[in-house]
This record gives structure tokens, C-alpha cells and sequence, in this order.
């Protein structure tokens, strides 16, 4: 699965929703299927990206979060899923694109290339919901479940070590953080 | 142990009184009075994390939401969250409120708390960070409240240490 595909095959699910990525590839793919005010990039802090969703999600609990994360980042933070599983929002779903590789820094493979199982790790930290897939089909049908499931969720999607050409956008950072910021606190229940 | 539950009270009313409705933290003796009071607060969200710079990502989202945040942490644990408070906080301008109790301070008994004690106020001067001392009980309310209005006005960290003579009763 390209995660390009991915990403585009649940775009339109997007909407209402905020949405946090980490940096790199997952951010240049998604501003280009076309950026949203609801989108927020964050570019650098790796591996916060979950712990940044977890804040929104506590702080807005009618508010409906996603989180698109990678095998590297989450590396970075894998206390960070004991801590997302002990609050477990509902509100929240964690997505980890693994393409077992830092791709966006030379490709060198990380532990999930050597058997490391991300989706085990968060089953065994207490998160609720935990899967694995590898199409783009059940990727788009298991975030959308993930959605609707009223519990949070650490989706696993399988992706191949591709990505764009560039990283830097013509969206600058706090561009970005203020207009998600705006968004967030003007956006009512979702 | 003799840290003191009245000025940790007075630091967690002050906390209140400038409308944080969210404490992350992570335990060290000096703060173990304060997370008990946001713990048995039923209109505080406490994130209890594995480690400080999960509190980092955890304030910048509260902030993006709309919702005042401080993190309660030993100077060992903010010297662990750089990295977040650099590439996350200070990137992005977010106004991070950060209690930093302040060991390793003369008086110091434990041998292991020594060493961060000696580069905590160097590494806060490197960063950049606009950081004050909270050892008097009559300033706890307006330094607080100082440093959060100029964390707003600036978007950028602010730091309060918790001093030794604050916290610790037979100091």
C-alpha cells in the first residue's frame, strides 16, 4: 500500500475532524491531496504527534481527533502510548503509517523492519482497539470503523518506503498553527 | 516527609485562580502534595505522563484547543523534555507554563539530584527561556499569574522554579 493512497481514500472522511501528522512525508502528502484548515502539521517534536492529539482530545472532548503517526515517531515515544491507553479517549484515533524505514532521512531501516509489532506494543500498553492492515481497502475501511467505534484506536497501516520528492511546502508553520488554532476553538461539536 | 502541604496548596490555588484546567505531570518528592490536589479536583484534568516531554505535545494541544495547561516536573525531568520544548513549544509559539522544582539547590542532601541542580538556570538562559524563582509563599499567586500573562503575550515557555525555602519545611 502506498500511503498516498491511503491518505486519499479517507480524505473526505476528514472533514470535521482534527487532524494532527508528523513531519515529513505524512505532512507534504496530505497538504498535497490538499490542505485544510482543520489539518495541523507538526514539523519537528518527533514523536509528540500523538501526545499533541492527546491534549486535543482531552481538552475538547466533543471533539472528534485524528492522528497520523509513523513508525519512527512513535519510536521516539513509545511511553507515550502507555500514556494515551491510560486515558484512553474515545474521541481519538491514533494512526501509525509504518513503512519500516526513517524514510525521509536516508531510509535506514527502524525496529519494525526487524520484527518490532507497533500494534502489539499499544495492545499490551491498554490500548482498547488495536489492528494491523495492509490494503488500501481495509485501511479505508478500518479507519473508518475506528471513527465510529467510540473508543480509541491504534491503526497499523503496512505502507511502502515512498514517499515525495520534497518536504517543504509553501505553508509555513505557524501559518499553519494559527489557522488550525482558529479552527479548533471556533469548530463546535463534530 | 516535610514538603510543605500549605505553600503546595497555595501554588495549586494559584494555579486555579489563573484558569488551568490541566496539569501534567510526572512525580518527584516536592511534588507530591501538588499532583495529589489536581488528582482529588474534579475540575482538573491531570495526565499523569512516562516521561515530561509527552507533557510538551500534551500542552500544545490544549493550547491549540483553547485550554490552559501548566506541567509540574523535577528540573531532571525538564532537562529530559528539551527537545519538546524546543522543536515543539518554541517552534510553534505556544505559551507553555512549566513548574520546575528546583533540586540540587544548596541544601541538597541527596547526592544524585546535584548535578542537574548546577546547569538547570544555564540551560534555561540558553534557551532563552524567561524563568523566575518561587521561594517566598506571599509572591507564589502574583508570580504565577505574571508568568503565565507574559507566556500568553510573548507565545513562547515560561518557567517557575520551585525553590528549596517554598517547598521544603526544615530547609
Amino acid at each position: 500500500m502506498r500511503r498516498l493512497a491511503a491518505l486519499d481514500a479517507v480524505y473526505a472522511d476528514l472533514d470535521g475532524r482534527a487532524v494532527v501528522t508528523i513531519m515529513g512525508a505524512v505532512a507534504a502528502e496530505l497538504q498535497s491531496l490538499g490542505h485544510q484548515p482543520n489539518f495541523f502539521y507538526l514539523q519537528h517534536a518527533m514523536g509528540l504527534a500523538s501526545s499533541l492529539g492527546l491534549g486535543i482530545a482531552l481538552a475538547r472532548p466533543d471533539q472528534s481527533v485524528v492522528v497520523f503517526d509513523g513508525d519512527g515517531s512513535l519510536l521516539m515515544n513509545l511511553g507515550g502510548l502507555t500514556t494515551l491507553a491510560r486515558y484512553r479517549p474515545r474521541n481519538l484515533v491514533h494512526v501509525v503509517f509504518d513503512n519500516g524505514s526513517l524514510l525521509s532521512v536516508g531510509g535506514f531501516p527502524t525496529a519494525t523492519s526487524t520484527g518490532s509489532d507497533l500494534a502489539q506494543i499499544a495492545k499490551a500498553a491498554g490500548v482498547p482497539r488495536t489492528l494491523t492492515v495492509d490494503t488500501v481497502d481495509t485501511f479505508a475501511e478500518a479507519f473508518r470503523e475506528a471513527c465510529h467505534a467510540d473508543e480509541l484506536t491504534t491503526l497499523v497501516a503496512k505502507v511502502e518506503p515512498i514517499g515525495p520528492s520534497g518536504y517543504v511546502t509553501d505553508l509555513s508553520l505557524l501559518e499553519n498553527r494559527f489557522q488550525f488554532q482558529r479552527w479548533l476553538i471556533g469548530h463546535g461539536a463534530s | 516527609m516535610p514538603v510543605s502541604i500549605t505553600h503546595s496548596q497555595m501554588i495549586y490555588d494559584a494555579l486555579k485562580a489563573s484558569d488551568v484546567r490541566l496539569i501534567s505531570a510526572l512525580p518527584e518528592t516536592w511534588l507530591v502534595h501538588l499532583i495529589r490536589m489536581a488528582e482529588d479536583d474534579a475540575d482538573m484534568t491531570l495526565v499523569r505522563l512516562a516521561k515530561e516531554e509527552e507533557g510538551v505535545g500534551i500542552s500544545m494541544g490544549a493550547h491549540l484547543a483553547g485550554v490552559k495547561s501548566a506541567m509540574l516536573m523535577q528540573n531532571h525531568g525538564f532537562l529530559a523534555a528539551i527537545n519538546g520544548i524546543v522543536s515543539g513549544a518554541q517552534l510553534f509559539r505556544i505559551p507553555l507554563l512549566m513548574l520546575i522544582s528546583h533540586r540540587g539547590t544548596f541544601g541538597e542532601r541527596d547526592p544524585w539530584q546535584t548535578e542537574g541542580g548546577g546547569v538547570t538556570l544555564s540551560t534555561l538562559n540558553a534557551l532563552g527561556i524567561p524563568y523566575d524563582t518561587l521561594d517566598a509563599p506571599d509572591q507564589v499567586l502574583s508570580k504565577i499569574q505574571k508568568a503565565q500573562t507574559l507566556a500568553n503575550a510573548a507565545l513562547r515557555p515560561v518557567a517557575l522554579l520551585l525553590g528549596r525555602d517554598l517547598m521544603w519545611e526544615d530547609a
